[in-house]
Parts: C-alpha cells; structure tokens; sequence
C-alpha cells in the first residue's frame, strides 16, 4: 500500500507544519512552514490526478504569494512579537470566554467534527482508476475554463485589477501625490 | 486505495488549525498566513470532491480561490504596511481607535 503511506505522510506534514506556522514566535520561519504545508498539499493534489494544480500550487502559492509574504515580514524588520507582554494580555489566558471569537471557533470544530461523523456513504475510495486521464487531462481543463467558465474567468481579471490598484494606493506614503 | 473521508478529515484539521491562528495570535502577518491555511483547507476539499465526481469543476474553482488568495494577500499586506507605518506595532489590539 504505497499510495496509501504517501498518503498519510503527506497529510502528516501537511498539518505537522500548519500546526507549526501558527506556534511560531518569528513570523520568518512561520513563511517557511507554510511553504512546506504546501509543498505538501501539492503532493496530495498530484494523488487527486489533479497535476495541473498541483504545479500551480507550488508556482503562484509557494513562488508568488509566500515570497510577497517574506519581502513584507523583512520590509518591517518587526520579527518578534513581544511574548510576556501579550501572553498576559491574550483572550486565551483571561478568566472566562472574553471573546465570543473562541467560543465560535470552538463551536466550528465541534459543528465540523458532527458533520464528518455522519458521513455514512463517503467510504468509497475517491479515485478510481478508469476515469483518471479525463480528470488530469490538461486539454480539458482549459477548454472548460474558457467556455463554460468564461463570465468568472473575466471577472477574476477584473478582481485582479481592482486588488492592484487597491493595494498601490494603502501602500502609498501619505502626503504623496 | 484512499477514501474520500480521509481528505475531508485532513482539509476539517487544517481548516480548524487556521482559524484556531485567527482567533489565537496577535501579530497581522500570522493572521494573513492562517487565513492562506484555511483557504488552502476549501481547497484541498474541491479538488477532492472534483475527483470523486469524476469532473474538472472542481479543479476549476481552486484556481478562482488562488487568485483571491493572491488579491487577498496583496491588498492585506498593504494594508498590514499602511498599519505598521502609524502605530509601529503588528499588534491587532494597537487598532482598537473604531472600537466603540
């Protein structure tokens, strides 16, 4: 069963490594272990037939977006958070729930652990091999996003360019024509 | 052969573990990384739902969520840039000036 150690190897890195991320101090290394969260899931998506993903995973979430986030995390040199400080003022550490936001995340766990729970007809095994090429065919995939997907595919430029602008002018010094 | 479950449970933990980092740290670029977590999370469980409907659907959305994770990101960096820049802090709670 190969495929099936892949699997939980993969699956372990994945949350070993986001369980990591958000138990970091330095928000440096915190980049560092989402990256290879990622790296991860890529390997998952390529289990899925789903390659073309899996390569796009690694280029624009890897390669653009974590890189963006590490230029941000050097560009403020603020790498630490002041430990004893917030720790004595964390909502956690207070008396009682003083944030609703706990008692909702706690309530989100428990709502999606049920929903798993009732899952009777999902034991199935998700891949099965007759289907795979038209799944991981590349060929498809763009004549879809470009024919049944057109008005989104459009309307996602349209995001990206607002994002653009959006974000060159927060970014902008104020006082600056 | 891997059952369908088995992805699910996986994106359900990530996505617990990003908004535990939500609710949990304190510093904005943490935050920006849990949100990236969970949307990583929906996405896992597109594909995976994709696959066991034996269609490309669920392929396609995930590269509508990326590119939202992408806009996402840029603008909360400029934003998280624009903070950082009147109060010197990456705190949340330095930004309480709305908070009634």
């Amino acid at each position: 069963m190969p495929e099936t150690i892949i699997f939980y190897l993969l699956a372990a890195l994945a949350v070993g490594a986001s369980a990591l991320v958000i138990g970091q101090r330095n928000p440096m290394y915190s980049v560092m272990l989402l990256i290879a969260s990622f790296g991860a899931l890529s390997g998952l998506y390529i289990q899925l037939d789903a390659p073309f993903v899996a390569v796009a995973q690694i280029i624009i979430y890897a390669g653009a977006i974590m890189v963006l986030f590490l230029f941000v995390v050097m560009l403020l040199n603020a790498p630490r958070e002041d430990g004893a400080e917030w720790d004595r003022t964390h909502p956690l550490r207070q008396p009682g729930i003083t944030r609703w936001g706990t008692l909702l995340a706690g309530l989100l766990i428990v709502q999606l652990a049920l929903a798993l729970g009732k899952m009777t007809d999902l034991n199935a095994p998700v891949a099965t091999k007759s289907d795979a090429t038209t799944v991981s065919s590349v060929t498809e995939l763009g004549r879809s996003l470009f024919t049944r997907h057109t008005f989104a595919f459009e309307a996602t430029s349209i995001l990206i360019l607002v994002a653009m602008v959006g974000a060159a002018l927060m970014a902008r010094r104020e006082g600056e024509q | 052969m891997i059952p369908l479950s088995h992805y699910l449970v996986l994106s359900a933990i990530l996505f617990s573990i990003g908004t535990a980092g939500v609710f949990m740290r304190r510093n904005l670029i943490t935050i920006l990384l849990s949100i990236e977590i969970m949307l990583n999370a929906v996405n896992l469980t597109f594909v995976a739902f994709g696959r066991a409907a034996g269609d490309l659907d669920g392929q396609i959305i995930t590269f509508f969520v990326m590119t939202v994770a992408a806009a996402e990101a840029a603008v909360g960096l400029a934003l998280v840039i624009a903070l950082f820049r009147h109060k010197e802090s990456l705190n949340p709670d330095a930004f309480t000036t709305l908070k009634w």
